[in-house]
């Protein structure tokens, strides 16, 4: 792989309304801001007060092949400010409808960090649902704008395990390098319940850019 | 008369000339008045006998100094230092004391010639290293802090040092001064309290040091809200000059150290409102009389002795700078004091200080010195101060440097280390700003030139301070250089402009954020410098304007989102404006073109507000945009 192949351009959309308690999606966000092929809006910041500036949102969309959103996962959703960001700026004849294809082609995937144990995002743990099934609103919301869905890019027990993270930034760093070089093959990760299962196969990319 | 105007022009110029150059060099101020002092004494003779007699005038900028340093340190502060003082400051003056004693000695001094000569070299000029603290930024450093406990503990010294001397007189110099009256200089000391018995003296002693106190915690605050409330600054500044030199006289008339009794009076006002204020109105007599003292010192070099025994001297200075700075080498060991801070302490303090001149001059009246003798020490004294600033020099561009590597890992900004928020004007308005601040740790320095407000701002325990903010030295004294922000949210409109536009003028780095009374106040504001402007009425309005819709029957969300977009449109408009009026006419700053984009803005939010946002996207304001009718039919 040469250098000057051209990068996918990755929008990371960082949704967090506690980020003096964060402590895994505060570094990953750091860690994403170093990668100059990242454009990286920390939602809460620019828009302290709710009042979402939906042009530039949806032109930051038209510009970019990736579209993240991450957040700690609340209530088994985003944030309300992410939701509040799908409500506004998807709108009807953008996102959808029938002159709504601005965002056809483009890949979306959602990296979250969750509190609870991976076990109780099962079947017979005390969630019930995996994190994939309970994303299911944002997997459908990919499909109808025409967006190709990747599974989740998940941290489980994020508060409690310190050595956990920091191999957690490492494949965070992975994923973001894999998406920019298209490395990753939709159809083989597309019924992996995460992403993450699929990281440790892939090559050490750091190395390759250089 | 004429003479005295020619003296003064004399010793104004040699410090206008010489201080910037020096400064420039890099050497300091204190160097460029020791230098002045040079030329204008015994190289050119403009001044001469009557350096002397306007030194111990001079000296009084020390005083001033030490009522300066003891208005920064509030007792608590003192009480935390009493280790470092006593143990540190302790041990120098009394090394020292014995080491240089022992050198005089090796020179065949009698025992008590030598002890006094230890005792005068013990102590270290407070003037040239505070203020040459000040200009380089160290005394915060923790070298320039214990360096601050030793030079205290010395000042503390000098009073048993006057009353231990006159104990070492030799017998055979008081049988000469018996024989022949010398008509030699001699310090005219008024004493009131010389010839009573020791135990009526302690009282005495007591009852100035407790009167000093008491009054000055008792009566200093009536005193000053009276002076304030008759709004005469120069009458301020008399009353802050007053209190410093009726505590100098005091203490002078019972014998004690004026310098010590200002600074017991700075300690006792340093948790005054009025702190900064006083410290404004002292600080230019401060400097000018500090400055006069080194010119003296500088002009009373005897360049004949130093030409005859240049040898002697020269050597004899560095002694004393070696063995000074090899004790309190030790003693930064002893009392961990690290690295770059070491050096520091050791170097800073090496040399011999005004005291010195102070003492050696009593030492001769007392008959323990010798005339001779005494007029070589005085040029190694002199000496050594003048060599400090050469020391300072070595520290910055050699031994700093060689730790500057150590200290290569940057910190994160430690927000909280200084004031970092000045408020301007505590009225309604800053008040709640400074509330809003401090409830989240912020740390700010408040002022008010109204002390009634500043009064009830203390009874609910927000630090404030009383001082016309629009006083450049007021706000050199608040901070400004290291501020990160200044907040001016004072009454008067004039004031405001004129504060802004000095700050941005003076202290480009410091971000203003200005309180504007209207469109054409915050436009002056903006034009005057402020970064980020506010009219004080606008949000407040807004907000009851909304609760007026409220009450009409709109939505409250509907309400806000109005609100929010009336916000948006006046934001955008309002820089137009401001070009506009930044090309308007002086006389007519509104004039018909800003009137008519005036209206134009307000029609367009007009158009905003009736907009329906069911009805089209629109990019003024859109949100929860449901889909069109029956768009459902479009899929599948």
């Amino acid at each position: 792989m040469s250098a000057s192949q051209a990068r996918k351009k990755i929008l990371l959309l960082f949704a967090h309304p506690s980020q003096q308690r964060s402590e895994v999606n505060l570094p990953m966000f750091e860690l994403a801001k170093s990668l100059d092929f990242v454009t990286y809006v920390d939602l809460y910041r620019e828009y302290p007060r709710h009042h979402i500036n939906i042009n530039r949102e949806q032109q930051r969309l038209v510009e970019h092949d990736i579209v993240i959103f991450q957040f700690p996962f609340y209530w088994y959703s985003t944030p309300s400010l992410l939701k509040e960001w799908q409500d506004l700026v998807l709108e009807y004849n953008f996102a959808y409808g029938p002159d709504g294809t601005a965002l056809h082609g483009k890949t979306f995937i959602c990296a979250l960090s969750a509190g609870g144990a991976e076990q109780a995002y099962r079947a017979d743990g005390y969630n019930h649902f995996t994190v994939r099934e309970l994303l299911q609103p944002l997997e459908q919301t990919a499909r109808l704008t025409g967006m190709r869905y990747l599974p989740p890019f998940a941290i489980f027990s994020s508060r409690s395990t310190q050595c956990q993270r920091q191999q957690h930034l490492a494949h965070w760093r992975k994923l973001l390098e894999a998406l920019s070089f298209e490395l990753i093959n939709h159809d083989k990760v597309a019924e992996l319940t995460t992403i993450n299962d699929a990281l440790p196969a892939l090559p050490n990319l750091a190395s390759m850019a250089v | 008369m004429t003479e005295y105007f020619l003296q003064a022009f004399v010793y104004l110029a040699a410090a206008v000339i010489a201080v910037p150059i020096a400064k420039k060099l890099g050497l300091g101020s204190v160097l460029g008045y020791l230098i002045a002092g040079v030329i204008i004494g015994p190289v050119t003779h403009l001044v001469g006998q009557e350096t002397l007699t306007i030194q111990h005038f001079a000296e009084f900028g020390v005083v001033m100094m030490l009522f300066l340093v003891g208005l920064e340190l509030a007792p608590s502060m003192l009480w935390q230092m009493r280790n470092r003082l006593f143990g540190l400051g302790g041990l120098q003056v009394v090394i020292s004391t014995v080491l240089v004693a022992g050198i005089a000695l090796l020179f065949e001094q009698p025992w008590s010639v030598s002890l006094a000569i230890g005792l005068i070299f013990s102590l270290s000029s407070t003037a040239i290293v505070l203020q040459t603290f000040n200009e380089k930024g160290l005394s915060s450093t923790e070298g320039g802090r214990n360096a601050f406990s030793v030079l205290l503990m010395q000042d503390i010294a000098v009073i048993p040092m006057l009353a231990f001397i006159p104990m070492l007189a030799l017998p055979e110099l008081v049988a000469a001064a018996e024989g022949l009256q010398s008509s030699a200089e001699h310090h005219e000391q008024l004493n009131l309290v010389a010839h009573l018995p020791t135990w009526a003296y302690a009282i005495a002693i007591l009852a100035s040091i407790g009167g000093v106190i008491v009054l000055g915690h008792f009566l200093s605050r009536p005193l000053f809200h009276y002076v304030a409330s008759s709004g005469l600054r120069e009458i301020f500044v008399a009353t802050a000059l007053l209190l410093v030199v009726g505590i100098a006289a005091l203490m002078s008339l019972v014998g004690l150290s004026p310098a010590l009794g200002t600074f017991l009076a700075g300690v006792v006002l340093a948790n005054s409102e009025f702190r900064h204020e006083l410290e404004s109105n002292i600080e230019p007599f401060k400097g000018l009389l500090l400055g006069l003292f080194f010119i003296t010192v500088g002009a009373g070099i005897n360049f004949d002795i130093l030409a005859n025994q240049a040898l002697v001297i020269g050597l004899l200075t560095l002694a004393v700078i070696v063995v000074k700075a090899s004790v309190l080498w030790g003693l930064a060991v002893m009392f961990r004091i690290k690295n770059s801070n070491r050096w520091l302490f050791s170097l800073s303090l090496a040399q011999a200080g005004e005291f010195g001149f102070v003492l050696l001059s009593f030492s001769v009246q007392q008959h323990v010195i010798p005339t001779d003798i005494a007029s070589i020490l005085q040029l190694v004294v002199a000496l050594s101060m003048f060599l400090t600033p050469l020391l300072f020099i070595l520290f910055e561009h050699v031994i700093m440097p060689r730790y500057q590597a150590d200290t290569s890992n940057p910190k994160y900004d430690d927000i909280g280390h200084s004031a970092s928020v000045i408020i301007a004007g505590i009225g309604r308005f800053g008040q709640i700003v400074n509330r809003l601040l401090v409830a989240n740790g912020v740390k700010t320095v408040v002022l008010d030139h109204e002390a009634s407000q500043v009064e009830n701002l203390r009874k609910i325990e927000i630090q404030s301070y009383f001082g016309d903010a629009t006083r450049p030295d007021l706000l050199h004294t608040a901070g400004i250089e290291n501020a990160k922000l200044l907040i001016v949210a004072i009454d008067n409109r004039e004031q405001a402009i004129e504060l802004i536009t000095y700050v941005k003028h003076t202290y480009p780095k410091v971000k203003i954020l200005a309180r504007a009374f209207d469109k054409g106040h915050n436009y002056e504001l903006l034009q005057a410098g402020a970064d980020f402007t506010v009219n004080e009425t606008y949000f407040s309005a807004l907000e009851l304007g909304a609760e007026a819709m409220t009450e009409l029957g709109f939505h409250p969300f509907e309400v806000e989102q109005k609100k929010y977009a009336f916000c948006q449109i006046e934001a955008a408009a309002s820089n137009q404006l401001y070009q506009q009026w930044l090309g308007g006419s002086e006389g007519e700053k509104f004039d018909p073109n800003y009137r008519k984009l005036f209206m134009q803005m307000e029609d367009s939010i007009k158009q905003a507000m009736q907009r329906d946002r069911m009805d089209k996207h629109d990019g003024a304001e859109r949100g929860w945009t449901p889909p069109p009718k029956n768009y459902e039919k479009g899929f599948d």
